[in-house]
């Protein structure tokens, strides 16, 4: 496919990126929250103007979007009735019994999607293994959907107990309520096929929560871009990191919560793919946040379950948990707009606050009063006052000194210039302990990963959080403003079906093994094929563990049938992967059985491979014709620093560093350790002066 | 290196420290066994000096363990000594009253070396699924029948693990598998501190942790001093009646402010009781200090000096029980005492402290068997259960939401999955909160029936039966807790109790007072309370 169009909305802007041939178009448009498919076709005309082309000369449109997750962040989904196995009404409100901060005696919990008065309790119990131990009651349904019917509803969710095991209950009750009413209805079982009834109930009604508000958008954006003449398929990313068709997003929306920043995540990984980087860490740094994802063998990390629409300072347990797979990520509240204070230790903390870009850090003179990131990289000179986003935007340092002296330094006895430095340096240490802490829970080492750094702040950052982190090499892409966008381009068509079942390996079945995979694997391949008839690769993953824990390891498995002798494959298998994961096997465990929980069967087509790019460590040294001191956090001083364009380096240039590389979007920041390369795509390298 | 340099390099190395721990916490979380720290978190994992002051420790910690824990690693300091400690060792108890206050919790203690110089040590708690004698359950008459007591000693010494103490702990508990898994997964979860401790000062050029620890704890007393300092001066006392194991017991404390600390004081409580409900003083403390936390500092991260303020002082009484006293159930006390704390501090505070609550977790142990001769499966099964929390000075209290426990509840499915029993209602309990201004939080009702063909020993862990939990400034009391089967036949609140075939286990959980003048309740608040059905009643 040639000409392939990328659509990502966010919460500020759509991105729009255009491939044509090897060439990129790209644009940002202010999002239109009243008519998003608006904000795109504009994007649209505007790339395909600059390119020369028309709506019936793209070949494919793959679209994500923040809409989902705005509708659960901003409670604007349909008015859902859940119905629910009697005795289990609260679920989603009772959660998990706890508070997520221990001290917080005021703390306020996220209210469920569903009120308590419109959960439906019916009779009828599946068991913990499958069995039924009591009927479904068809008579208490029949009178149910009478008042779902004239209820004012939009949308109806269905989870009963262990329907993971055995959806008959649910199939049967979709079926009696859609011939009863005409409203769309989703099932856990199908939605979200996972052990553990919060996280399934909320996963399902956060669907039908949505539904209705996708379906119709989902409708238009179609039926416009089909009027203007475009004849190609539209296809949606998913918060997994592949594509699916327009009808599967619109029954399941749940599945595009999180998208966005997966394309980001696609995008590092496209990267790591063409340079031969086996073990990347993405990490992107915009106004608000900062996104760390790990990447290894060119594929991001995933997890199946993660938590949306957090009420409060990022904490985990103060969001709504939504179990399907999804790209793993974690999230600071670190970007250029989060604000500077001081606790009551006199120590300085960053976020999660954030001065947005509306009124921004005090030193965009647009009123913002309070000291933000953006502020302290100002005052220590990683900014040029008259450069920034292309000199649209004229930097103050006197009030970006004003409010860092007020907010930071006085309350420290600290100079201006020493606050400015703490600030950064506790973002980039909150941002390094953040990965590092990612990476332990995942088994893995950081210091022997390359970064990909992208968004508008991480270049700024991202030095020393190498330093931070012992981390020797960092890639800059280009076209990184709108990676997300252009990270679509580069999704497979995939899907990842899962199932849990709790099996011992002592009662190994093969052949219910077998049936459990070829099930989950023609609901994915049935997915895949909606979108592509190439080749397709399935991965087969058993998350296991001893007996008694509570976390499960993905051990991967081959993908071919299973016969009774495989056991002891699938048992080694755990070995392996838990003394990689935990760094060692730990001791006194010879005697404990191992266990099956949930079963993950992932398909997904092979994009072509990208055009290899040969990292080159440099062919000509170069210098900044220009210099200014800029602040060096790690020798704490202040260092001459060369001055640098980005248009003016050719491939193979090498600039030794302190040096800062200038673009219209952003500078990336080399300090004195590192040295830069102009790579051969257009990437800079930033390497520790020492590997040549 | 000037101040200003070294002011910024200081806070950085804390919040680096505070890292440290979270690695540490965050691989125990993983490997762990038990249910209760695989669950629901209830671990602790911090980071020590070399005199055993806590420096930091990692935020998933649970009240009764952090402090615990804090105290516990200067007890190892003293016994082992530092003439017998080596790089590579790791030591261990689960004595009452030198680690958190029961033998199910282990707490293990690394020193941590620097080549041949000891810069600290490491210190994680959590709770096993079990530690032989008896079981989780009140009905031991001493300590010794509560279970095998590790005294104080090596787990490993110079990395080689005690192959004695591994064959007499296989020998004396239940599931040893689990049980020896913990105790590897703890003094791991020691080892990856070390390590990363270890990283941390090779990257920064630390050679000891000296100045770290001084800087943490200046700014941490300064904080507390000044906390402490807007407090009002005197004296208030406050009474709480609970249930007991088979007569009520009054539980008293008194709070005093002093210059720069305030102590508890908990003269006029019950004496020791026979039965495995007592306390010792080292738990009674650590939820003591933490009730004065939440209100004093709560944004103060814990260490030695954000602790030191708070003193207690009590005779020998149940919340200051002395060995031999049996102690397995000291949770359940030592979970009121925050409401017995916080009724005293709320007189100093008029207007800034919630209602009382359940306060302690309605936990259940099942032993779950087949009926005589019939076929099926053997199972212990623990659960986590809350009431209602107190209402708020400004909110309603929170729903079926543990206070002061930090510990999660499981989800059915896993409990269901972990032994036959069927648990056939789970949801809130609704009239259960206090009337008020804001509402208490709504306890919850629980229906559990053996699977089919079995029969289950539930070792009950109750509280708040007989004596509601009280509102505040003329918030009307919660409703009080009620364990019964489903033909009526009601249960006690604490010891082992049989549910047989076919019946259900019944548990109303308790609602949290409310707070505040019924009176001034807003229409919109109360259309809410009825359109839910959280408040059923013709007055709400």
């Amino acid at each position: 496919m040639r000409n392939r169009l990328g659509a990502d909305i966010g919460g500020t802007f759509t991105d729009i990126a255009l491939e044509v041939g090897g060439r990129m178009h790209s644009t940002k448009v202010l999002t239109n929250y009243a008519a998003p498919e608006q904000g795109i076709l504009d994007g649209i005309d505007a790339v395909l103007a600059e390119a020369g082309l028309g709506y019936g000369d793209l070949d494919i449109v793959i679209h994500g979007t923040t809409l989902a997750t705005n509708a659960l962040i901003q409670r604007s989904g349909a008015k859902v009735a859940f119905v629910t196995t009697q005795g289990f009404r609260d679920v989603i409100e009772m959660r998990t019994e706890s508070r997520f901060d221990q001290y917080d005696l005021n703390l306020t919990l996220p209210k469920p999607l569903v009120p308590r008065e419109d959960r439906f309790a019916v009779g009828g119990r599946i068991g913990a293994q499958g069995q039924e131990l009591a009927p479904l009651d068809e008579a208490a349904l029949a009178a149910l959907a009478g008042r779902i019917a004239e209820g004012g509803y939009g949308a109806v969710a269905i989870g009963f107990l262990h329907s993971y095991l055995n959806p008959a209950h649910e199939v049967r009750a979709r079926q009696f309520l859609a011939a009863r009413c005409d409203l769309p209805i989703s099932i856990s079982s199908e939605v979200s096929p996972q052990m553990r009834e919060f996280e399934r109930f909320n996963t399902v009604i956060a669907n039908a929560y949505v539904r209705p508000q996708m379906a119709s958008y989902l409708d238009r954006l179609q039926t416009r871009i089909a009027a203007r003449g475009a004849r190609c398929p539209v296809f949606m990313i998913h918060s997994g990191g592949g594509l699916v068709s327009v009808d599967t997003a619109a029954d399941f929306p749940v599945r595009l919560v999180e998208s966005g920043p997966a394309g980001g995540a696609i995008f590092a990984a496209d990267v790591a793919r063409r340079f031969g980087l086996e073990k990347v860490v993405s990490y992107d740094m915009g106004g608000t946040t900062a996104k760390i994802c790990l990447i290894e063998g060119f594929t991001p990390k995933t997890a199946r379950s993660f938590e949306v629409a957090r009420t409060t300072r990022f904490a985990k347990g103060s969001g709504m948990p939504i179990s399907i797979p999804v790209i793993e990520m974690i999230e600071i509240g670190a970007g250029g707009g989060s604000l500077a204070w001081v606790d009551a230790m006199g120590r300085i903390q960053t976020g999660p606050e954030s001065a947005g870009s509306e009124p921004g850090p005090a030193c965009y003179q647009r009123g913002g009063q309070r000291a933000a990131i953006t502020d302290a990289d100002l005052v220590l000179g990683k900014l040029d006052p008259d450069a920034f986003a292309g000199g649209a935007i004229i930097l103050s340092v006197p009030l970006a000194e004003a409010a860092i002296r007020r907010d930071v330094g006085e309350a420290l006895s600290l100079t201006v210039q020493a606050a400015a430095f703490g600030i950064g340096e506790v973002v980039d240490e909150a941002m390094a302990n953040a990965a590092r802490v990612h990476a332990v829970e995942n088994g893995k080492a950081i210091g022997d990963n390359v970064i990909v750094a992208y968004g508008g702040a991480a270049p700024l950052h991202a030095a020393r959080l190498c330093e931070k982190l012992g981390i020797t090499r960092c890639l800059i892409p280009p076209g990184a403003g709108v990676g997300s966008a252009i990270g679509f381009l580069r999704a497979p068509f995939g899907y990842e079906s899962l199932a849990s079942r709790v099996v011992g390996l002592a009662d190994f079945d093969a052949g219910a093994m077998n049936a459990l995979i070829g099930g989950l694997k023609a609901t994915a391949i049935g997915f895949v094929r909606q979108g592509t008839e190439g080749a397709i690769l399935c991965q087969i993953t058993a998350f296991m563990r001893y007996r008694g824990q509570g976390w499960e390891i993905p051990v991967p498995l081959p993908n071919r049938a299973f016969t009774q002798a495989d056991a002891g494959l699938i048992r080694q298998g755990f070995l392996d992967a838990y003394a990689r994961f935990f760094g060692r096997s730990i001791d006194g465990l010879s005697g404990l059985e191992i266990e099956i929980v949930t079963m993950s069967v992932r398909v997904a087509d092979q994009p072509p491979a990208p055009e290899p790019v040969t990292l080159t460590l440099g062919t000509r040294s170069v210098s900044a014709p220009v210099s200014r001191p800029v602040f060096d956090p790690s020798s704490a001083r202040w260092l001459q620093t060369g001055i640098l364009a980005r248009d003016a380096l050719a491939p193979g240039d090498r600039v030794s560093g302190p040096v800062i590389v200038t673009e219209r979007e952003t500078s990336t920041v080399v300090s004195a350790p590192f040295d830069v390369v102009m790579q051969p795509d257009g990437s800079l390298l930033m390497l520790r002066k020492e590997i040549r | 290196m000037d101040a200003q340099t070294r002011e910024i390099h200081l806070q950085v190395m804390w919040n680096r420290l505070i890292s440290v721990v979270e690695e540490q916490a965050m691989t125990l979380l993983r490997t762990a066994f038990s249910t209760s720290v695989r669950e629901a978190g209830d671990l602790s994992a911090g980071v020590f000096d070399p005199q055993g002051r806590m420096l930091a420790q990692a935020v998933t910690g649970t009240p009764g363990h952090v402090n615990t824990m804090a105290e516990a690693v200067g007890h190892f300091i003293t016994e082992i000594g530092r003439d017998a400690m080596f790089p590579g060792d790791t030591y261990v108890t689960n004595d009452p009253w030198k680690g958190t206050g029961h033998l199910h919790d282990i707490t293990m203690v690394s020193p941590s070396f620097k080549g041949d110089v000891l810069v600290g040590f490491f210190a994680c708690t959590a709770h096993v699924v079990d530690v032989g004698g008896r079981g989780f359950g009140a009905d031991g008459k001493s300590v010794y029948e509560e279970g095998l007591q590790i005294p104080i000693t090596k787990f490993a010494e110079r990395g080689v693990v005690n192959p004695l103490l591994l064959q007499i702990l296989r020998a004396n508990v239940r599931e040893p598998g689990q049980v020896v898994g913990d105790f590897y997964s703890l003094a791991a979860c020691n080892d990856v501190g070390h390590a990363r401790l270890i990283a941390m000062m090779e990257e920064i050029g630390l050679q000891t942790l000296e100045d770290l620890a001084d800087f943490i704890f200046a700014r941490t007393r300064a904080a507390m001093l000044a906390r402490i300092a807007a407090l009002p001066r005197g004296q208030w006392t406050n009474r709480l009646q609970t249930d007991g194991y088979d007569t009520p017991v009054m539980l008293v404390a008194t709070v005093e402010t002093r210059d720069g600390s305030v102590n508890v004081d908990f003269t006029g409580t019950d004496g020791v009781s026979r039965w495995g409900i007592n306390v010792p003083i080292i738990y009674t403390k650590a939820y003591a200090c933490y009730a004065l936390k939440c209100v004093v500092a709560p944004d103060i991260p814990n260490n030695w000096a954000s602790l030191e303020p708070f003193t207690v002082s009590s005779p020998e009484n149940i919340l200051n029980a002395p060995r031999p006293a049996p102690v397995s159930l000291r949770h359940v006390f030592g979970h009121l005492v925050p409401d017995l704390v916080l009724g005293a501090l709320a007189q100093a505070l008029p207007g800034q402290v919630l209602a009382e609550g359940a306060g302690a977790l309605w936990n259940i142990h099942m032993s779950v068997r087949p009926v005589a001769g019939g076929p099926g499966r053997r199972a212990e099964i623990l659960m986590f259960n809350s009431g209602g929390m107190g209402a708020r000075p400004g909110q309603d209290g929170l729903n079926a939401t543990a206070f002061p426990s930090g510990v999660m509840t499981m989800p059915v499915e896993a409990t269901e999955q972990a032994g036959p029993v069927v648990i056939w209602r789970k949801e809130l309990r609704p009239d259960s909160g206090g009337d008020g201004q804001f509402r208490g939080g709504l306890g919850q009702i629980i229906e559990i029936e053996p699977a089919a063909g079995h029969q289950f020993d539930f070792s009950a862990m109750f509280d708040r039966t007989g004596t509601a939990p009280a509102g505040r400034e003329g918030g009307l009391p919660g409703a009080v807790g009620r364990a019964a089967l489903d033909d009526g036949t009601v249960l006690r609140p604490k010891g082992w109790q049989h549910v047989p075939a076919g019946r259900r286990l019944v548990l109303h959980l308790p609602g949290g007072g409310g707070y505040g003048d019924p009176a001034l309740r807003s229409a919109q608040a109360r259309a809410i309370d009825r359109a839910s059905g959280t408040v059923t009643g013709d007055d709400a």
